[in-house]
């Protein structure tokens, strides 16, 4: 009882402690400053790009991974996951020996096409992407694991054809579990820092999202760090409630 | 063999220690069970036909068409099959209504959206479903869910109507009643009809031929007649052995027209199908006392030696199949002609509600 309602304070307090020191009344000129909007601009980009990135290539790969047997399927699955336990900061320095400047991938790519993905908002974008994507893979695979396939074999009868089962069977029987999946994955992508920092760095206007924000300014304006930290608040507080109600069918 | 109806003449390996061998063949018109016990390849069959698993030899045809045949590198997948197919606990899309369950078939074969909703809501008019199109096959009970099953497989017309335990995850009441509505439609379908089942009433009830299948193959065929009255197989035996009786019930009394039988179920009334187990029958050289509730004399009219078991047959009043000991067979001095008593409690009489 004791140890329940200290557990409840280890997680209401911080957010209290955050709520007493923010400037209410400056709230408005906090928010609209170039560095904010900047921020709230590049956040919104990169998670919804690393959010439709996830579904069409995350997607299949979920698919892959629950559908089809080929050898090292386990470790395949195993390297999608680690993501999910690696410091993003490790995840980061991964993708720049891969996709730097001088980098395995990232040097030819250079060469052939000129772009260069470390310090730039595209940058952002894979990193965000790289950290956030498994939480749809994982989802989905499991949708795709737990699903009766015989369902898929009655359409067949019906006359479906591979397509029409997949749009008309398979997709919508997974579908609570993939919104659910694609909200994770887009909350990921929003809260991402680590990767991001240690990828794509941290210029305002190109690669400086919300948390990288909150980051410099607690340094030099903890104003700014507490307004831009209260919009991060709600918009967590907006996804779990709209994915409250989804959660008991999808999980 | 090819011409109008379906031949199924296959094998089909499953893994190292399965094996399906089978070779039916049924005329347009006709109804086909395949009767055996689960794990017996049934569900094997199903799958073959209706071509969710390739077969490994032989060929599968249907009104002249082949639709497996490996040697000639024939193979008709599953959605080109003009089937209509009834699923073990029947599969309803659970995301779509009932109407766009039974519009599915039609959708898929590229008819209009109108069309396919019209005749979808005629199929379910003549299922006495007609105000159900709007609900989700979870709000359905399984009585409904079947016949929603039953008016999906039929609307789309098809050539074979394969139905796949379709009764067997009913209870015993709407069991009865579906059963009826069953053997209405397949009356009505032109077409061959397969029936999967495990329950020997359904196949002799509803089957005009039946094929039995033990791990992996055909142990029997023919009518139900035959098959009662010459059980090749311990397990067609058992089956078929089984005394069904009809009668009328009421209070726990059941009038069979010879003779009134005890039940321990006094709540059911009316038409009643009723198994008592070759097994469950004791019988005596004089009148038994103490509980038994059935007694009567009659005479053995038949003997039979199966291993270490004997099946005796009994005449008058009611002509039951019993099975005993080879050793109580000596005891009491068994042979056709001899008199005796049989007697069975009210407890081992199954009761299931006839038309």
């Amino acid at each position: 009882m004791v140890l329940g309602v200290l557990g409840i304070g280890f997680f209401v307090l911080p957010f209290v402690g955050l709520l007493g020191r923010v400037p209410w009344s400056d709230l408005p000129a906090l928010l609209s400053g170039p560095i904010v909007t900047d921020a709230l601009r590049l956040s919104a980009i990169a998670s919804a790009a690393a959010t439709a990135i996830s579904l069409i290539i995350g997607l299949p790969l979920a698919w892959l991974l629950a559908r089809a047997e080929f050898p090292g399927r386990a470790v395949i699955r195993g390297i999608v996951t680690l993501p999910l336990v690696l410091p993003p900061v490790v995840g980061g320095a991964a993708l720049l020996f891969a996709l730097g400047r001088r980098g395995l991938i990232g040097e030819p790519l250079n060469e052939a096409t000129g772009l260069i993905l470390p310090f730039s908002t595209w940058g952002v974008i894979v990193a965000t992407t790289f950290v956030a994507m498994p939480f749809l893979v994982i989802t989905v695979e499991g949708a795709l694991r737990n699903m009766d396939r015989r369902y898929e074999g009655a359409a067949a009868t019906l006359g479906a054809r591979r397509w029409t089962v997949i749009r008309r069977v398979t997709l919508p029987m997974i579908g609570p579990s993939l919104v659910a999946g694609l909200v994770l994955t887009w909350a990921r992508a929003f809260g991402e820092f680590g990767a991001t920092i240690t990828f794509a760095g941290n210029l305002q206007g190109r690669t400086q999202t919300l948390p990288l924000a909150v980051f410099v300014a607690l340094e030099s304006d903890r104003d700014t760090a507490v307004a831009i930290s209260l919009i991060m608040v709600v918009v967590a507080l907006v996804v779990l409630i709209a994915l409250r109600g989804r959660w008991g069918r999808a999980m | 063999m090819t011409g109008p109806g379906l031949s199924a003449d296959l094998l089909l390996r499953r893994d190292e220690s399965f094996e399906l061998a089978l070779d039916i063949s049924i005329p347009p018109g006709r109804t086909t069970a395949l009767l055996g016990p689960n794990g017996s390849g049934k569900s094997t069959a199903v799958a073959a036909i209706a071509g969710l698993l390739p077969i490994d030899t032989g060929e599968i045809t249907l009104n002249d068409t082949v639709l497996d045949n490996p040697d000639r590198g024939v193979f008709v997948p599953v959605d080109q099959r003009r089937l209509g197919v009834v699923f073990q606990d029947y599969l309803l899309f659970p995301h779509l209504t009932v109407l766009e369950n039974v519009a599915f078939g039609l959708r898929s074969r590229k008819i209009s959206k109108d069309e396919a909703s019209s005749r979808a809501r005629q199929w379910l008019a003549r299922l006495g479903l007609g105000g159900m199109g709007g609900s989700k096959p979870g709000d359905l009970s399984g009585g409904q869910a079947q016949r929603v099953a039953l008016a999906r497989a039929l609307v789309i017309e098809p050539d074979l109507l394969l139905l796949d335990e379709p009764l067997a995850a009913l209870d015993v009441t709407t069991r009865t009643e579906l059963r009826q509505t069953l053997e209405e439609h397949l009356e009505a379908f032109p077409g061959p009809r397969l029936l999967i089942t495990h329950d020997p009433t359904e196949a002799f009830i509803l089957a005009d031929d039946i094929h039995i299948i033990e791990a992996g193959s055909v142990t029997q065929s023919g009518t139900a007649d035959e098959i009662r009255l010459r059980p090749r197989t311990p397990y067609a035996a058992d089956l078929a052995g089984s005394n069904l009786v009809s009668g009328f019930a009421i209070a726990g009394d059941v009038e069979t027209g010879t003779q009134t039988l005890r039940i321990a179920d006094t709540g059911i009334s009316g038409p009643v199908f009723l198994t008592i187990h070759p097994t469950a029958i004791a019988v005596y050289r004089h009148p038994p006392e103490g509980s038994p509730r059935n007694s009567w004399a009659t005479n053995i009219e038949r003997v039979e030696q199966l291993g270490m078991r004997v099946r005796l047959r009994t005449g008058a009043p009611l002509p039951l199949t019993i099975e005993v000991t080879d050793s109580a067979r000596t005891d009491l001095g068994l042979a056709p002609g001899s008199p005796v008593w049989i007697a069975f409690k009210a407890t081992e009489i199954g009761v299931q509600p006839g038309q």
